[in-house]
């Protein structure tokens, strides 16, 4: 081998090492530095107070003042992770008791017991009180029933019809009426 | 419906029904007098029994009794017994006390000896006999049959009537047989699922829609139409332990459909056009006119459905209108009615859909009140039915070509029970908005008196159907109006003017789309 020749392969590797580094350890070090005020770790995120109160804008639904159908009003709901997350505290706003004028189509007492979502489907699963505390009548229970239709369909674009299942079953309407045996769609009829 | 019988079975049915007659015929010939012979039906085949008749008693001699049960007759002094497999019958003679197995019974009179035999009430039948042998045995003495274990000889009573257009027979078997009903050409054959029949046919006069009626074999009646009973409709229900099916016998549907409505107080329909005479429908064909009517009464039960502030219940409500309905319905239009419910009692979703499908109804109508969280609303609103998918199954819903029986095809629409309202959701909407315009000015509406929603007990019903809240009872006010008489007349009438004017609809506007 000859000097200058040798001298050239020792160059060579010097440049394999520095880019070596730069690309295995510089550049992750330099990337992370730059992303970390923008997207926390959701690790990070969780032990954050500020996170945790995080909001989103949603539409709720409620009666409107003739009786007849239902209204939207603007609200704030906790922020979730997830569609699924996102949908129980959406559901959770909607199930709370109305402040006055308002007045909920829900039954007072009715509690969310769980949600799932999948495949542009949600099941909405109550406790008994929608019926057990529901008066008679196809009004009210096809604005119950839109309400938390309306609730997810309108604000979860992963959502396009909601299926409303009762203590963890099926059934086929709360009180005689709206047929529940399947997902039901948005339905602009019942509301303004 | 059962499997058909087995060919062997089948000759052994028409061996009795034959035999049976032979018999019947025979023993009369036979100079039985005034009193025809009992039949004894058993598996074995029908077994003529003669009748004595003595002071005006009803007698059978108890040796053709020992010949036809195997019974073993021994007569001692002062004492008759008749054994059958170890258990003894010892009779008295001048005795009405018998004792059967050890345990003592009465019969109406004391055995009598006529011409060296010795004579037993028929009672003996069932009373000592049926203790002691091997299968029940029923004596049926007004149609003077003796059934002889398990075989099934339903009742079948025929009852035959007038129609505006038109005759129906209502052909009632029970305990409940099944049958069926197939067209011969000028015949209809009526075959039950039975081993013989217990009947007394009617024989009326030869009328423009009836012949006669006629026994084929032992569990096949033959309807005979007559030159003007083109049509014939049939449907089949169950009244407790009856099966009940109904027949009508109608001329060409075009000749009922122009028939006019004899409603005085009803708004004059157009004048319906003289339609042209067409080709005789094939049987069992829908007909574009209404002939029945459902009416559901919501609720039921332990269902009350909405309550009223001064305790008027949505049930009792809707089956006091309903009833209003139906006798509006048939006394003015001479339309058969059916109610889901006449009484309080809960129907389940899909029994309400069945009765109007299963008796082919041409319209459905669901009663029921509403309420409201506002104490304000007031008024009758009527709503269809909606599908969450509807548009895509509607569009799905392509004929199918199926054979049919005799050969040939014929184009279908194959459609889920849970969708079958599907088809009619146009129709619906037009008697919905019939019933608006009719109610309209006698009837308070709502501020929204028409709309659509997935309807649970709409979405299985295979005719035009609606469901018509008739007012609110969250209202007092309201709901004194709904409790009064009067009103619910008015209610009555305006849905019956609506029948009317959608029986018109479908009979010349919309014939094309059934």
């Amino acid at each position: 081998m000859t000097r200058s020749s040798a001298l050239s392969a020792a160059a060579l590797v010097l440049v394999a090492a520095v880019l070596a580094w730069l690309l295995f350890v510089g550049l992750p070090r330099w990337y992370a530095t730059s992303r970390a005020p923008q997207a926390p770790a959701p690790t990070e995120a969780a032990a954050s107070p500020a996170e945790a109160e995080r909001k989103i804008k949603a539409r709720l639904f409620y009666v409107s003042d003739d009786g007849r159908s239902l209204t939207s009003v603007e609200r704030e709901v906790p922020y979730g992770a997830d569609s699924g997350a996102q949908a129980k505290a959406i559901l959770e706003a909607q199930m709370a008791p109305a402040a006055e004028p308002l007045l909920s189509a829900v039954p007072s007492g009715t509690r969310l017991r769980a949600v799932f979502v999948a495949n542009g489907e949600a099941y909405v699963d109550v406790t008994g009180d929608v019926i057990s505390a529901l008066p008679g009548g196809s009004l009210n229970e096809l604005l119950t029933v839109y309400t938390l239709v309306g609730a997810l369909t309108a604000n979860l674009p992963a959502v396009n019809a909601v299926q409303i299942l009762v203590d963890g079953k099926e059934v086929d309407t709360l009180t005689g009426h709206v047929d529940l045996r399947q997902p039901l769609t948005r339905n602009p009829e019942w509301v303004q | 419906l059962k499997p058909r019988p087995q060919p062997s079975e089948s000759i052994f049915l028409i061996a009795i029904g034959l035999a049976a007659s032979v018999l019947m015929l025979a023993s009369r010939l036979a100079g039985q007098g005034a009193a025809p012979g009992l039949t004894l039906l058993t598996r074995d085949g029908p077994r003529p029994l003669a009748i004595s008749v003595v002071s005006d008693q009803e007698f059978v001699a108890l040796d053709e009794l020992a010949a036809a049960f195997q019974l073993a007759v021994r007569e001692e002094p002062g004492a008759v017994s008749v054994s059958y497999k170890g258990k003894t019958i010892v009779l008295t003679p001048d005795q009405t006390i018998a004792s059967v197995a050890g345990r003592m019974i009465s019969l109406p009179t004391r055995p009598v000896r006529s011409g060296g035999r010795l004579l037993v009430p028929i009672d003996f039948l069932s009373r000592a006999v049926g203790p002691i042998y091997d299968a029940r045995i029923e004596v049926r003495r007004a149609s003077h049959l003796v059934v002889v274990g398990d075989l099934r000889v339903p009742r079948v009573a025929i009852a035959i009537e007038s129609l505006p257009v038109g005759m129906r027979l209502t052909i009632d078997a029970s305990p409940q047989a099944t049958s069926t009903l197939t067209r011969d050409g000028d015949q209809l054959l009526i075959k039950f699922d039975a081993d013989a029949l217990d009947t007394t046919l009617p024989a009326p006069a030869p009328q423009p829609f009836l012949q006669g009626l006629r026994r084929v074999d032992a569990v096949t009646l033959a309807v005979d139409l007559g030159p003007r009973a083109v049509i014939y409709r049939s449907s089949n229900q169950v009244i407790d332990t009856t099966a009940r099916l109904s027949i009508e016998l109608l001329p060409p549907a075009t000749e009922t459909a122009a028939t006019p409505a004899p409603v005085p107080a009803a708004p004059a329909p157009p004048a319906p056009p003289v339609l042209p005479a067409a080709d005789p429908p094939a049987f069992g064909q829908p007909t574009s006119a209404i002939r029945t009517v459902t009416i559901d009464p919501g609720h039921g039960g332990a269902d009350e459905g909405a309550r009223g502030v001064q305790g008027l219940l949505e049930k009792n409500l809707t089956l006091i209108v309903a009833r209003r309905v139906k006798g509006l319905l048939e006394a003015r239009l001479g339309l058969r009615v059916l109610l889901t419910r006449d009484d309080d009692r809960h129907v389940a979703f899909d029994d309400r859909a069945a009765v109007a499908n299963n008796n082919k109804a041409d319209l459905f109508i669901s009663l029921h009140a509403n309420a409201s969280l506002k104490p304000g609303a007031t008024g009758a609103s009527i709503l269809t039915a909606a599908f969450p998918d509807e548009a895509r199954t509607r569009q799905e819903l392509v004929p199918e070509r199926v054979p049919v029986f005799g050969g040939g095809s014929r184009d279908i629409e194959l459609v889920l029970w849970n969708q079958a309202q599907i088809r009619y959701i146009d129709q619906s909407a037009v008697f919905m908005r019939t019933l608006q315009e009719r109610f309209q000015g006698r009837v308070p509406l709502d501020v929204r008196p028409t709309g659509r929603a997935p309807l649970r007990v709409l979405a299985s019903t295979n005719m035009p159907a609606v469901l018509v809240d008739l007012g609110y009872l969250s209202n007092p006010e309201q709901e004194r109006q709904l409790a009064n008489g009067e009103f619910q007349g008015t209610v009555a009438q305006a849905i019956l003017d609506a029948v009317v004017l959608f029986r018109d609809y479908l009979a010349h506007g919309a014939g094309a789309e059934r």
